[in-house]
């Protein structure tokens, strides 16, 4: 018996779909549509729900109507527009260590 | 109740020692054992009374190899469950090595958790370094092997610091006690770096994210646990309160998030995300309120137990398909539900959603930071706390178990892989759901209410809104696509420009070996030359006489020397 843990299995070994599958329910676009669109409807009600909440923090930014909502969208835009453009500076092949 | 007994053994001493038995066991015996010797040693931590324990004496120095307070205990409970955990998930695995390695690295960290003095801390310390390192080269891989030696490099550097700040400190205090610090002395400067190595703090960071991805499917999940928080344990204790520790934490949880986007091996993305989460428990400590401290202890507890469980998750993607490259994966949650259905619970919880346990925990450190008035570090901390459920909450089981389907069909996980991902998700909920156990086991007394409708409804709008984001993103074809790539991190300045700094003072070593050398050829030559001259075959002290000549002169010697003698 090896004292080392067993090798990693070679991706090309995985069983791959068998033809005439049947259809899972993520497999329909209207069916991811409707998760979408449950998102959309989802931010929508938090944010008509914020005047409504009472907020106690001490910096006033926070009592700005749907200031977490704006804040996590915008914050969130801002991280992957500037990750793609951190991209073009810090990207390079996949074996450039072992050269 | 310890106090009592004659043994006053640290309970990481007891984990090593029954490590050590590991080897000799066959197949179900050894599983049991290693099933039992965490679960044994929980429960001997509960026994713990308060106080300082297991004092000996080794050359005039008092160390303390059992510290038993709440800082501690907590840390302490954690620790020894997360090794239990990651002992279930290991169950499958045959070779003894990652299994030694595992429970003495574990052994190790729960020990310099009990700590009581800077030197048992140290050996303790460079103990998770040696063990740990065994777990990344067990993979076998040339990137394993070379990323392993990195890591012991960085890591035993790290110790290296310890010690010298220890010495320093002792020289002139007199005491190796582990107390806490001042950051303004060389002394405390040194266990400073040497503590922020280990948390990876900013450009000491890449450690982490270099070897963590290399090492075993059940190696990470171990790795994962113990290292980064025994650093965090560490700063909690010898430097609250210290004010620069906030900036480096901010920075800590917004930097990596970044990288976390653009990576592709989802191990890795993981790792950036270790850090962002650290960086909470970094500010935690900085802002050293009591509020401020045990919300970094909490997020400790919370953050081992759905970081461990979201590398379960990718480890048994990695077992079952033999890579997790974003770029390759996708679908997998047609054939691998379980494992899908557990990381969802990780990645809520890391998210910090409400009924999971991220909400109860990290909530203390940004109420802290708001309670002081840190206005641009709370706002850091709810930026990365979206940016966190981006990376990490959705783009985790989004490109492995969704996205586009790969036509993979791998079998679901091990049963003991799942056993283990069961129970840590299970903790998660649990944790989140009813944090008053979990509250009342922090390092100060806190009375916080989690789930009061201000917060749920705002922690809710901030998460919801990053999951719009990516979603009208991900529609519009703005969202970075996954890539095989490496992306450059501060680690290139030693990956890379190391290397050519090794390679210009090589060739100038070199040169000045190659004329030394060549200098004393020509020296060595001149004297061969005059040894030659004098001693060689035709020198004047090689020239052969006959005997004879050598017998008169004998003669004429002994003559004189009788004729000496009668005068």
């Amino acid at each position: 018996m090896s004292i080392y843990s067993e090798p990693t299995l070679d991706p090309n070994d995985v069983p791959r779909a068998k033809k005439g599958e049947p259809a899972r329910w993520f497999d329909h676009k209207r069916n991811v549509n409707k998760i979408v669109y449950g998102v959309y409807g989802f931010s929508a009600f938090l944010l008509l729900i914020d005047p409504l909440i009472h907020k106690h923090g001490p910096f006033a930014i926070e009592h700005w109507i749907g200031f977490y909502g704006i804040y996590g969208f915008v914050g969130c835009v801002f991280l992957v527009l500037a990750a793609k453009e951190l991209r073009k500076v810090v990207m390079r092949p996949e074996d450039y260590y072992d050269r | 109740m310890i106090g009592d007994h004659l043994i006053e053994i640290s309970p990481g001493l007891v984990i090593i020692l029954g490590a050590l038995l590991v080897p000799l066991l066959r197949s179900q015996m050894r599983r049991i054992w290693m099933l039992a010797l965490p679960v044994i040693v929980f429960f001997y931590v509960l026994t713990l009374d308060h106080g300082q324990h297991g004092v000996i004496t080794v050359f005039d120095l008092e160390l303390t190899t059992l510290r038993v307070d709440r800082l501690s205990l907590i840390f302490g409970y954690i620790f020894t469950i997360a090794l239990w955990l990651g002992v279930i998930y290991q169950l499958h695995v045959k070779g003894w090595l990652e299994q030694v390695a595992g429970l003495v690295y574990a052994g190790s960290a729960i020990g310099a958790v009990f700590a009581g003095d800077l030197v048992t801390l140290f050996l303790f310390w460079e103990g998770t370094a040696i063990a740990s390192v065994f777990l990344i080269w067990a993979r076998g891989t040339e990137h394993a092997l070379s990323a392993g030696m990195r890591y012991l490099v960085v890591q035993v550097g790290s110790g290296v610091l310890l010690l010298a700040g220890t010495m320093i400190h002792y020289g002139q205090t007199g005491s190796i006690a582990f107390e806490s610090f001042d950051i303004e002395t060389t002394a405390g400067l040194l266990i400073f770096i040497s503590f922020g190595i280990k948390a990876a703090f900013p450009f000491l960071h890449n450690w982490l994210q270099d070897a963590y991805p290399e090492a075993t499917v059940t190696g990470t999940v171990m790795l994962s646990a113990f290292t980064t928080k025994l650093a965090i344990y560490s700063l909690a204790r010898g430097f609250a309160g210290t004010e620069i520790l906030v900036p480096i934490g901010a920075t800590m949880t917004a930097f990596p998030i970044f990288y976390a986007v653009i990576e592709n091996d989802l191990r890795r993305v993981l790792s950036y995300s270790l850090n962002n989460q650290l960086g909470f428990m970094v500010v935690g400590i900085g802002i050293g309120t009591e509020l401020s401290i045990s919300g970094a202890a909490a997020h400790a507890f919370c953050h081992i137990l759905y970081k461990a469980l979201l590398f379960m998750s990718m480890g048994a993607v990695l077992h079952r398909v033999g890579t997790v490259k974003g770029s390759e994966l996708g679908g997998l949650y047609k054939t691998m539900p379980w494992t899908t259905a557990f990381c969802i619970v990780g990645a809520a919880s890391i998210s910090a959603f409400p009924l999971f346990s991220g909400f109860i925990s990290k909530a203390l450190i940004i109420s802290a930071a708001m309670k002081e008035g840190y206005f641009w570090t709370w706002m850091v901390l709810l930026f990365a706390s979206a940016g966190v459920f981006h990376h990490s909450g959705i783009k985790i089981p989004f490109f492995a178990f969704f996205a586009h389907d790969s036509g993979m069909r791998p079998k679901e996980a091990p049963l003991n892989m799942l056993i283990a991902m069961g129970i840590t998700a299970a903790l998660c909920i649990l944790i989140g759901i009813f944090p008053g156990p979990l509250y009342a086991i922090l390092p100060y007394d806190v009375t916080y209410h989690a789930y009061t409708v201000e917060h749920v409804v705002t922690q809710l709008q901030l998460l919801v809104f990053s999951a719009l984001a990516f979603t009208v993103l991900m529609r519009t074809g703005l969202y970075p696509p996954e890539l095989h790539s490496t992306n450059l991190d501060f680690d290139w300045f030693w990956r890379r420009g190391g290397r050519a700094v090794i390679r210009q003072a090589q060739a100038i070593w070199v040169g000045a070996y190659r004329g030394f050398v060549a200098g004393s050829w020509r020296r060595v030559g001149v004297l061969i030359e005059g040894l030659y001259e004098n001693y060689g075959p035709d020198g004047p002290l090689s020239r052969t006489r006959p005997s004879g000549a050598m017998a008169l002169w004998v003669s004429v010697l002994l003559t004189g020397f009788l004729i000496f003698s009668y005068i």
